[in-house]
């Protein structure tokens, strides 16, 4: 895209010690983070645990109280928010739904929505489409900005489980076709794994990142999800840096960069109020 | 063999419907419905405060409407108080407020039946200017925020995302409807002024497939049930803004009537 970012140069998105408050303690805080041209990252973490802030703080919905967030020059954004409410007293087809910030003709809107396999439904009333098929045409309605980032807050929420995985092989496509970052927020470990590059693990502080292999494997995820998880992924020793006490305040730290504590380690850290 | 004043009273009424309608959509859109009811309620203080600084009662009535609209969403803000706790906590404090402030200017002899219920054959032509002047600038005013309006109402995080200035196009709005409750007093009252703008524009809902073809539709509806209204309370000598309302639900109604074999409008 002549007037995108440029392939090859700094990150599409990076972020540096980015924390946002409220109500007297931090959501999210020291988040360094960064999204390359055609790469998926991936945020997992417990329900609470700020992914939905990050999302927002990224893209500039919600205005951060530490650290930066740095977009390359130009950078365009597709985002697809968690779960959309449209008032069924709202008389909506899709066309409109995918022009209405963002003017283009018939034929474009057509075009992305067959990029995303569902071009028959453009005339159709919002509301009457499946969790499947809304996700879809909310993800066509990202393309067709011409995105050089696309954001996905839970792509596949309301999609049943088939509907999942083909979703995610979706996302690799147009990661690959269009040559896009991706940065896609999901609580699911399993499906999400095989179509990630890197996993970044977290609860209001970025507990682990890598290779999804290498995640599963680490002792801070295991003990975010469950033993159990470990299984998505296998072979691969990680040597966890610090332990959490019962209060969820880091202890014998050694690599000295875990200066932060775990608010309320996860079930008290809410989501901010919408 | 119609007298002036009830042309009068239809031109008004008509004029008040058709701006009423297609802001009434956005309010029902964002359930916004006892948002509205507060600011309206509000509006008797507004006239006395009018009246004490010697004012037209209608900047009155836009300056504390749109004060109680700012508190509104201020005080919502904190998340301490459920909003529909909030919504009726202020809702009834402005109107016994401004009952309170009114009864206590002795001096004054208010017509109190016709702010709170209207008095749409009292209405002459200085109101026509007010309201048909008034009518325009909001029209113009909803017509300019519409795209923005329409997407911060489907999402409005991705609506910011997408560069859409909520907090600015939010403030538009709430003065649109101060003024709409300032120019629609005098027909329905202050405590009917709500159902002029959620009742046509619910009713119009089953005529429209398109945001824009449910606000025509809206303003259509609107002015049907004034004339409607107005003829049944000339007829029966009822009190003309209930009628009014009468009629609309009636119009309401009756889009609720299914029809075989055809599922929408035109």
């Amino acid at each position: 895209m002549a007037d995108g970012v440029a392939i090859g140069a700094a990150p599409l998105v990076e972020t540096t010690g980015l924390g946002v408050r409220r109500g007297g303690h931090w959501l999210i805080h020291d988040i360094d983070l960064t999204v390359a041209r055609g790469e998926i990252v991936t945020v997992i973490g417990p329900n609470g645990g700020g992914k939905t802030t990050l999302v927002k703080a990224l893209l500039g919905i919600i205005t951060p109280d530490a650290g930066r967030v740095h977009h390359a020059s130009g950078l365009r954004a597709g985002y697809v928010p968690q779960r959309i409410e449209i008032n069924r007293v709202l008389p909506l087809n899709v066309e409109r739904l995918m022009t209405v910030t963002f003017k283009a003709p018939r034929a474009d809107v057509e075009a992305a929505l067959a990029e995303t396999g569902v071009a028959e439904l453009i005339d159709q009333p919002v509301q009457t489409l499946s969790g499947g098929e809304f996700q879809r045409v909310m993800l066509a309605r990202a393309l067709l900005r011409r995105p050089d980032l696309l954001v996905l807050d839970e792509p596949v929420q309301g999609v049943d489980y088939a509907g999942e995985a083909a979703l995610y092989d979706l996302i690799s496509d147009i990661r690959s076709r269009r040559d896009v970052g991706v940065l896609m927020v999901s609580h699911d470990l399993h499906v999400v794994m095989r179509a990630t590059d890197r996993v970044i693990c977290l609860n209001a502080h970025v507990c682990c990142t890598g290779a999804p292999q290498t995640v599963t494997r680490d002792a801070e995820y295991q003990r975010l999800f469950g033993p159990k998880a470990a299984t998505a992924y296998a072979v691969y020793e990680h040597h966890h840096d610090h332990h959490h006490d019962v209060h969820g305040n880091v202890v014998g730290a050694d690599g000295g960069h875990h200066h932060h504590h775990h608010p309320q380690d996860g079930a008290g850290a809410g989501e901010p109020r919408r | 063999m119609i007298e002036d004043f009830i042309w009068r009273a239809w031109l008004a009424g008509a004029g008040v419907a058709a701006v009423a309608g297609p802001l009434g959509c956005f309010v029902v859109w964002r359930r916004m419905a006892y948002f509205g009811d507060t600011m309206a309620h509000s509006a008797l203080l507004g006239v006395a405060l009018g009246l004490v600084l010697g004012l037209e009662p209608a900047w009155g009535i836009i300056a504390v409407a749109l004060a109680s609209a700012l508190l509104l969403v201020g005080l919502g803000r904190t998340g301490r108080i459920a909003d529909d706790t909030l919504l009726g906590i202020l809702s009834h404090a402005a109107l016994s407020l401004g009952l309170v402030v009114i009864s206590l200017m002795t001096w004054l002899r208010l017509d109190l039946m016709g702010y709170l219920f209207g008095d749409v054959l009292a209405v002459g032509i200085a109101d026509l200017y007010w309201i048909y002047g008034g009518g325009a600038v909001v029209l113009a005013g909803l017509a300019w925020i519409w795209r923005p309006m329409l997407a911060l109402t489907i999402d409005a995080d991705l609506a910011q995302a997408e560069g859409v200035p909520g907090l600015r196009v939010q403030l538009v709005f709430m003065l649109l409807i101060a003024l709409t409750i300032a120019i629609a007093m005098k027909i329905v009252g202050i405590l009917l002024i709500t159902s002029l703008l959620i009742i046509p524009a619910a009713a119009a809902r089953r005529l429209a497939r398109s945001p824009e073809q449910m606000a025509v539709a809206a303003a259509v509806t609107g002015v049907l049930a004034c004339t409607l209204g107005l003829a049944g309370s000339l007829q029966f000598d009822t009190p003309s803004g209930p009628s009014m309302v009468i009629a609309a639900v009636m119009l309401f109604a009756l889009s609720l009537v299914p029809t075989p074999r055809y599922d929408g409008g035109p």
